[in-house]
């Protein structure tokens, strides 16, 4: 068959982009344009009435320091989440509305896209940098590190990410999305079935994004391995950071899967290869296969810095050690390692018969025990403490209700017969949003919450932090419940129209727990709205404002650039507790110069030319292929021959900072 | 941890003596499945596959020894973990898709092998 | 400087000069991990091929297509390369800029040779109409070998790279390490060969 790449009528100058590809027909996708392109000018138009440029390109974008990237990625996730949250809602409403003959409003190449849209982005463009910022930001920190290994790559690897955001979001305005679902299953996304840019989209904007994942992986390991300060051995490795550990390996070791397979898929596409065609030998279930071998650790990713960050929070809100330290280390460990094991549960449906199935029936169910495991780590360390119910704790405990559902339903998933009768239903649909809004979400919150003070000084306000958490946990109960019921009564996902009326009820009912969840992300907005406001009487002088335990608390809030004057020497586990106990003197003199990297903007400049390479392959543009990676080339190789990387900071600098900071203590006190 | 830092150069680039019994070495074990294979191979054809991979697989020991200068302890061992680890994960991942895919393609309708 | 922790004096919390971390002190381990998520880029392909390696789609199969003579001689190519690496790394060691650079030089016309005897394998093939579109056997095949060839294109630009880099500013220890990285590769592409002249080519014909 011909390709579309093959197809004559493609210009030389704009492939096959053509006015045509620009949606101005229709008026949803018009009205949100007018919308993004009103904001786009105000903020422009801000940035360049108070010179904030400058300040921007210098201070942030091209910075390499681990703090303002961690930041940045946040930022990045929290804009991601209000796209792929406005998906969630039309979504809603959608199947709120079409019953008795209704069509609803959307249109079904419209609701497609919607759908799509919205798992992605929420997956690799709002979980994924918000867990990838939190650990930049806390891990160099939590072991006594002045930055990541490679500083340089960490710059690069957000914009990296940053651009494959845009390359997603540049869809909703020039051509389309994918319509063939988060994870793009062949045939549907084939090129027979798919012929237009909305899978080259997807494919080029996950490949831009991944590779910003992998080395963020690869630099966070390493920097865990390298760069713990004296002392700090594995054992007396903050619990967030052996997450994090475990997580960038899951990350090394699963997205290169990620990124074959949409290789072997973009072949298909492009150049007529017959990996996962019906026809010549080729096996979609293959690709299915081969996406959930990525996909499942994908998962554990996501969940594993959460489970740090509840543990950090519940041991410092009970103000008592972790319980099970060692125990909560090795289920780690072993989710790890298990999460490598499950992933045909994903589609026990397939047909590999009954031996494969209970194999991995079995594996999925024993997965669930390290996971137990924790789960009474928690509450063992909150029995008998003093339990302080600030926004973190709550989050905590939300989370340990809420994920305990989703866990049990999910175990009733990994069993082969049941699953036959629920895959690709709602209830499945309920599942994983019980485990990744409950799990993960509410973890991010938790981590928020808990460490916003340390990166800007000022805790965030309690007041609309519990209005956000009401509607957050209310919303959601609202909004998935019914989907565990209609997953019941055999509704499956991805539905644009239904015919039975009786069913109607249910969708009403969770379209209301989204407009819950909507006000909750509303109240989260107005909550650091309100907090920059009120920051000076928020301020946090001390650098610890929960009476935390572990190392990030023992430097500024913020921290200074170089994070610590001198080099930490750990003790013991909970190493800050350790010194609050044992009569810690932050020293006051002697400063040494300190040796730190330089701001670069290659990152910057690589992502770019990365986005327009995506856009030429995107749109068969072959000479701005050829131009924007042969640059992509030139920039990386003349990148190697700059020779000056790193200053040092003057000990007078540091001497002035630390003064500064003793003034500030001795004023909280 | 980071206390001694002690670079054995020496170590890490291997020598002459280690480079040369390598590439000997690996002539040796490339020469071997080349020449059962284009001999025809033996006349157990399971044995000559069982050869061949194992010649591989030495191989495979011999490269990392002797040109990537594997050593459990280099690194603090990280490097041996990571190898260690990554040889797992290959593991599952090629034996479990091969059977999944073998025992998929044999309970649904085969629709491959030479259409 | 001692480690030693006495808990009974008061006791030290702070490392009282900086800590001596050697410059790029992670780069070998970063680059290794790197590696070995690489290597998992080949798993794929590999699975891949074990997968669809017999579905031929009443098109040619292996033994119809491979000459086995050719894929002995790139083997000896890449494996040649591997021993002048070494030899450039030893050269290295001793900082001797000129022999290093001539071994490199060597090794990058193994690499040139590898490449170009792969390509003339590959247009044999095409020419005789067993194209990447011809099968899921032969789209496996043209990847997993390709994709290590790809490779091997992507080492050459780096190992001219670095040849011009010690040109500029010779043997520092930023160049020394890119060249120790560059070692890591290079062997470990030979690595990845031996997996495939096993698996695809031999196993393929027997």
């Amino acid at each position: 068959m011909t390709l579309p790449v093959q197809d004559p009528s493609n210009s030389f100058l704009f492939g096959r982009l053509s006015l045509e590809s620009i949606p101005y027909h229709e008026p949803i996708l018009l009205a949100t344009f007018a919308v993004v392109a009103l904001v786009g000018i105000v903020v422009f138009g801000a940035l360049t009435y108070f010179r904030l440029w400058g300040y921007l390109w210098k201070e942030w974008f091209t910075s390499v320091d681990h703090k303002k990237i961690g930041i940045m990625y946040m930022v990045l996730g929290v804009i991601m989440l209000l796209r792929g949250f406005a998906d969630a809602i039309m979504m809603r409403l959608q199947q709120a509305m079409a019953f008795g003959g209704s069509e609803g409003y959307l249109p079904a190449h419209h609701y497609d896209q919607v759908f799509t849209a919205h798992g992605v982005i929420m997956i690799f463009f709002v979980a994924m940098p918000m867990v990838t910022g939190l650990m930049n930001y806390v891990v160099p920190l939590q072991i006594g590190a002045r930055d990541v290994s490679f500083p340089f790559l960490n710059n690069f690897s957000f914009w990296m990410t940053v651009g494959g955001a845009i390359v997603v979001m540049m869809s909703l305005f020039i051509g389309e999305f994918s319509k063939a679902g988060w994870l793009a299953m062949p045939p549907l996304s084939g090129i027979g079935a798919s012929p237009d840019v909305g899978v080259d989209y997807y494919i080029w904007g996950l490949q831009i994004a991944g590779v910003g994942t992998t080395l963020s992986g690869i630099n966070l390991l390493v920097t865990i391995i390298k760069m713990r300060a004296p002392g700090m051995h594995m054992m007396r490795m903050p619990i967030f950071t052996w997450t994090a550990l475990c997580t960038n390996v899951l990350i090394v070791a699963s997205f290169p899967v990620l990124t074959a397979v949409l290789v072997l898929l973009s072949l298909d596409r492009y150049m007529g290869t017959h990996f996962f065609t019906n026809g010549m030998g080729g096996n979609p279930m293959m690709y299915v296969n081969f996406i959930w071998i990525w996909g499942h650790p994908e998962v554990y990713i996501l969940i594993l810095p959460c489970f740090g960050i509840y543990s950090e929070v519940t041991s410092t809100f009970s103000g008592k050690k972790l319980f099970g330290y060692t125990s909560m280390v090795y289920a780690t460990i072993c989710i790890t390692i298990l999460s490598y094991l499950v992933w045909l549960h994903h589609f026990f449906t397939m047909g590999s018969g009954a031996s494969v199935n209970s194999f991995f029936g079995i594996t999925t169910m024993i997965i669930s025990i390290p996971t137990g495991a924790k789960l009474f780590n928690w509450l063992f360390t909150m029995y008998r403490g003093r339990i302080r119910f600030e926004l973190p704790m709550m989050w905590t405990i939300a989370f340990m209700l809420t994920f305990t559902v989703g866990g049990m339903t999910g175990v009733l998933l990994a069993v082969p017969p049941a699953d036959f009768v629920l895959h690709n239903s709602l209830f499945l649909i309920a599942h994983f949003h019980n485990v990744i809004i409950g799990g993960v979400l509410f973890g991010l919150f938790a981590g928020m919450n808990y460490w916003f003070p340390k990166a800007f000084g000022f805790t965030l306000n309690e007041f609309w932090g519990k209005i956000s958490f009401w509607f957050w946990v209310i919303g959601y109960w609202f909004a998935f419940t019914p989907l565990y019921i209609l997953g019941l009564m055999g509704v499956t996902r991805r539905m644009r129209v239904f015919d039975d009326p009786s069913l109607q009820i249910w969708f009403v009912i969770a379209a209301f727990g989204a407009g819950l969840i909507a006000i909750g992300i509303g109240a989260f907005l107005i909550q650091i709205a309100v907090s920059i406001r009120d920051k000076e009487k928020n301020r946090d002088v001390t650098g610890d404002p929960w009476n935390g335990r572990t190392l990030e608390w023992a430097t500024s809030s913020p921290p200074p650039d170089y994070n610590f004057a001198f080099t930490p020497l750990v003790r013991d586990l909970d190493a800050w507790h350790d010194m609050k106990t044992h009569g810690y003197k932050r020293p006051q003199s002697n400063f040494a110069p300190i040796h730190m990297p330089r701001n670069t903007g290659t990152g910057v400049i690589i992502a770019a030319l990365s986005v327009v390479c995506g856009f030429g392959l995107i749109w068969y543009i072959w000479w701005l292929v050829a131009l924007s990676f042969g640059a992509i080339l030139a920039v990386a190789i003349g990148h190697t021959f700059i020779t000056d990387r790193d200053f040092h900071i003057p000990a007078r600098t540091v001497t002035d900072t630390e003064a500064a900071r003793s003034k500030l203590l001795a004023r909280g006190t | 941890m980071s206390t001694h830092e002690t670079h054995s150069h020496a170590d890490d680039h291997g020598s002459m003596k280690t480079y040369v019994t390598g590439f000997l070495l690996s002539v040796l074990l490339t020469v071997i499945p080349f020449g059962l294979v284009m001999s025809g191979g033996l006349p157990n054809r399971d044995l000559t596959i069982a050869l061949v991979l194992a010649a591989a697989a030495i191989q495979i020991v011999v490269h990392m020894i002797y040109f990537l200068h594997m050593r459990s302890s280099s690194e603090e061992g990280w490097t041996m973990i990571t190898l260690l680890f990554t040889i797992v994960i290959l593991v599952i991942m090629l034996s479990g898709s091969v059977w999944v895919m073998y025992h998929m393609n044999t309970n649904m309708m085969p629709m491959t092998g030479d259409m | 400087m001692t480690m030693t922790v006495d808990t009974n004096s008061t006791p030290q919390f702070h490392l009282s000069e900086e800590p001596h971390h050697p410059e790029g002190a992670s780069t070998m381990l970063g680059f290794w991990v790197y590696l070995m998520s690489d290597c998992l880029i080949f798993a794929v392909l590999f699975a891949v091929y074990a997968v669809l390696g017999h579905s031929f789609a009443g098109g040619p199969g292996p033994k119809e297509l491979f000459d086995l003579e050719l894929v002995a001689l790139n083997t000896a190519m890449l494996l040649f390369s591997s021993i002048t690496y070494g030899f450039a790394m030893l050269e290295m060691a001793r900082d001797r800029v000129k022999p290093m650079l001539i071994w490199l030089v060597i090794t990058g016309l193994f690499g040139a040779a590898f490449l170009t005897i792969e390509l003339t394998e590959f247009s044999h093939m095409i020419a005789e109409g067993a194209t990447p579109q011809s099968s899921a056997f032969l789209s496996a095949f043209f990847t997993l070998v390709g994709t290590h060839g790809l490779h091997v294109t992507f080492g050459s630009i780096w190992l001219i790279t670095l040849i011009l880099q010690v040109l500029r500013f010779g043997l520092t220890s930023f160049n020394k390490r890119r060249l120790m990285c560059l070692s890591l590769f290079w062997h470990f592409l030979d690595v990845i060969w031996i997996g495939v002249f096993t698996f695809v080519y031999l196993m393929g014909m027997i």
